[in-house]
C-alpha cells in the first residue's frame, strides 16, 4: 500500500517491525512492579512490568500484551524509549508523547527525548487510533506516578 | 431490482473516501439515505415547519397531517392493525427501555423469569439486567445447540408460570442469522409471558408482519432503514399498550390537567410526551415509501444473494473465520469475521484507506463476540445499494491489508 501516504505514516516500517518482533517482551523475575492496561472496546491489552533501581532509574522493563499493531508496537517502542532513563525523564517523555499525538508544538529537546517512540507520530492523523497508541503509556504513567 | 437506478437515489454513494469510491458496508450500524428522505426533511423545515397537534393555523395542520400520515405508513409497513399501536421514540433502545420501565415495572416481580438469547445487542440485554436487579427477578438465556442455534426443546423445559417476558432479536446484528421467532413466540404463548422482538436488523431488510408473528411488542430504529437518525418505533398490541402506565410525563401526553392531577391522553400520544421529532418521523414515512416501492421481498432476496456471495468468498480464504459459520439458520447480508493474526482495528483502518467502510469492535454484543474466544471482530453488512463488484473490491482490498500486516 505504498501509494497511501497517510496510512504508511501511521504504520511505518518500524511500527510493523516492532509489532512483529516486540522488544523487551520477556517477563521479569525478582522484585518488580506490575500493571495491566485494557481497552474494553477493542480488547487491546498491555501488561507492563518495571524494576526501578535505588537511584530511580528504569533498570528493567517488560511489555507484553495482545491487540492491534498500533497498541502493541507502541508498547515495544515505549520500552526502548524509557529503558535506562530516570523517573523524572520518563515522566517528561510520557508528557511529550501525549503532546506529540495531540499535535502540540514541541521543542527540539522534547522531541529528542521521545526517542524511538517518535515512530508513532503518524497516528495523530487517525484520531480514533490515538487511544491504541497511548495504552502502554497509560500503564507506564500508572506505575511511574507512584515514584 | 434496478441496482443502477437505486444507487443513483443515494447521493452519498458519489462520495470519495481517501481518494477512492466509497464502498459502504456498515449498514447494520446505520444505512445511507435516499434523496427522497433527505428532501422530505428540507421540505418540512423550508415549507411547513410548525408544531403538531395543537395549532389551528395552516402550517400546524399540515405538519400534523404529515406526521400522522407517516405513522400510518409505518403501521402499514409492518402490517399492524391500528395507528395507535405505533409509538414514535428516538430509537429501538428507547423503545425497549419503555417496555422495561412501564410494562416491566408493573408486571415483573421477585423470582419471575425474563428470557433473552445469547445473540442480543446490548440494548436488548442491559434494560432487562436493570429491571431484574430492581425486581430481584432472574434474567435467563435461551440455551444453544451445538451448531450455535437456539435450542427450542431445552427452552420449552425452562419456561412456566414464572416466565413474564421473552425478548429476542429477529436477526443477529453480528452473525446475520435469523432466529426462529415465530416458534419462540408460539412456545411463549403457553406462559403468561409477553413477547418482545428486537427487529432492528429485520424490518429494514425483509418483510415483517406483526400480525403473522403475533408478537406483543416489536422495536426498531428508523436510521437503519433509510430513515433519519433520532426516530424509532415501538409497536405494541393495543390492549397491552393501553394498560401500560406512561413513561415520560409532560405536554401532549395528557388529556386534562388540574393543579393537583392529570389524566393521560389516548394512545399513541400517552407515550409521546413533549414536542416529538416531527421532521424525522416524516422522513421515516418516506423511507417506508421508498422500500415499499422496491418491495421488501426484493430487498431481502438481494441481500441474501450478496450475503451468500460474501460468505462463499470467505470460505475460500485461509486465516479468516466467519462467526457463526456452523449455524443452520437462514442468513441475511451481515457477515462478521476474524483473522488469526491481524487485529480488526488494523483491518478496519486499512480498508478505510481504500474507501471501504466496515465495522470493527464488539458490535455492541460483547458477550456474544467473547463467546467466540475473541474480543473484537470485523463486520461487513449490506443493503439494497451494494453490488457484487463492491464485494470484490472489499475482498481484494482485505487481502492487500492482510499482506501488509503479515
Amino acid at each position: 500500500m505504498s501509494e497511501l501516504s497517510d496510512f504508511d505514516d501511521m504504520y511505518q516500517e518500524v511500527i510493523i517491525d516492532h509489532y512483529k518482533n516486540p522488544r523487551n517482551s520477556k517477563k521479569l523475575s525478582g522484585n518488580y512492579d506490575e500493571t495491566k492496561a485494557h481497552n474494553p472496546f477493542c480488547g487491546d491489552e498491555i501488561e507492563l512490568q518495571l524494576i526501578i533501581s535505588e537511584d530511580r532509574i528504569v533498570e528493567k522493563i517488560s511489555v507484553t500484551g495482545r491487540g492491534c499493531a498500533i497498541s502493541q508496537s507502541s508498547g515495544s517502542l515505549m520500552s526502548d524509549s524509557v529503558y535506562g532513563k530516570s523517573i523524572e525523564e520518563v515522566k517528561n517523555i510520557n508528557l511529550n508523547v501525549r503532546a506529540m499525538l495531540k499535535d502540540e508544538e514541541l521543542s527540539d529537546e522534547d522531541l529528542d527525548s521521545i526517542g524511538d517512540s517518535y515512530a508513532i507520530e503518524g497516528v495523530k492523523k487517525f484520531p480514533v487510533r490515538i487511544k491504541c497508541a497511548l495504552l502502554s503509556w497509560a500503564a507506564l504513567k500508572e506505575l511511574i506516578d507512584k515514584y | 431490482m434496478d441496482l443502477e437506478r437505486i444507487r443513483k437515489d443515494f447521493p452519498i454513494l458519489k462520495t470519495k473516501v481517501n481518494g477512492n469510491d466509497l464502498v459502504y458496508l456498515d449498514n447494520a450500524a446505520t444505512s445511507q439515505k435516499p434523496k427522497l428522505v433527505i428532501d422530505s426533511l428540507v421540505d418540512y423545515y423550508e415549507n411547513y415547519n410548525s408544531n403538531v397537534h395543537r395549532g389551528v393555523h395552516t402550517l400546524s395542520v399540515k405538519a400534523t397531517n404529515e406526521y400522522e400520515k407517516s405513522r400510518s405508513k409505518v403501521r402499514e409497513f409492518i402490517n399492524a392493525d391500528k395507528d395507535e399501536e405505533i409509538i414514535y421514540t428516538r430509537n429501538a433502545s428507547e423503545s425497549l427501555n419503555i417496555i422495561a420501565y412501564t410494562w416491566g415495572s408493573r408486571n415483573v416481580n421477585k423470582d419471575d423469569d425474563i428470557f433473552i438469547t445469547p445473540f442480543e445487542h446490548h440494548s436488548n440485554i442491559v434494560p432487562w439486567q436493570e429491571l431484574c436487579k430492581n425486581k430481584k427477578a432472574n434474567l435467563k438465556y435461551i440455551p444453544l445447540t451445538e451448531s450455535g442455534d437456539v435450542d427450542l426443546d431445552k427452552f420449552k423445559s425452562m419456561i412456566g408460570t414464572k416466565t413474564k417476558l421473552i425478548s429476542i432479536t429477529h436477526m443477529s446484528n453480528v452473525l446475520g442469522t435469523l432466529l426462529p421467532v415465530k416458534e419462540i413466540i408460539n412456545i411463549a404463548n403457553s406462559t403468561p409471558a409477553v413477547t418482545v422482538i428486537d427487529a432492528c436488523q429485520s424490518v429494514p431488510h425483509m418483510p415483517v408482519d406483526v400480525k403473522d408473528l403475533d408478537c406483543d411488542f416489536l422495536c426498531f430504529s428508523g436510521h437503519k432503514m433509510l430513515g433519519p437518525t433520532g426516530i424509532g418505533v415501538l409497536y405494541g398490541k393495543f390492549d397491552i399498550l393501553n394498560e401500560m402506565p406512561p413513561f415520560l410525563f409532560g405536554g401532549d401526553m395528557i388529556s386534562e390537567v388540574t393543579y393537583e392531577d392529570a389524566k393521560w391522553n389516548d394512545l399513541p400520544y400517552k407515550f409521546e410526551a413533549g414536542t416529538p421529532n416531527i421532521a424525522d418521523a416524516i422522513g421515516l414515512g418516506f423511507a417506508c415509501d421508498y422500500l415499499k416501492n422496491i418491495g421488501m421481498e426484493n430487498v431481502w432476496n438481494h441481500e441474501i444473494e450478496i450475503g451468500e456471495y460474501i460468505f462463499s468468498k470467505f470460505k475460500s480464504l485461509d486465516n479468516f473465520e466467519v462467526l457463526g459459520e456452523k449455524s443452520k439458520e437462514k442468513r441475511g447480508g451481515v457477515v462478521s469475521f476474524s483473522h488469526n493474526k491481524v487485529h480488526p482495528h488494523d483491518i478496519g483502518s486499512g480498508l478505510d484507506q481504500f474507501g471501504v467502510a466496515i465495522r470493527t469492535g464488539h458490535h455492541c454484543a460483547m458477550p456474544l463476540v467473547r463467546s467466540y474466544g475473541i474480543v473484537a471482530a470485523s463486520r461487513a453488512s449490506v443493503y439494497i445499494y451494494n453490488t457484487k463488484e463492491e464485494i470484490d473490491i472489499f475482498i481484494n482490498r482485505l487481502l492487500e491489508v492482510e499482506e501488509y500486516f503479515k
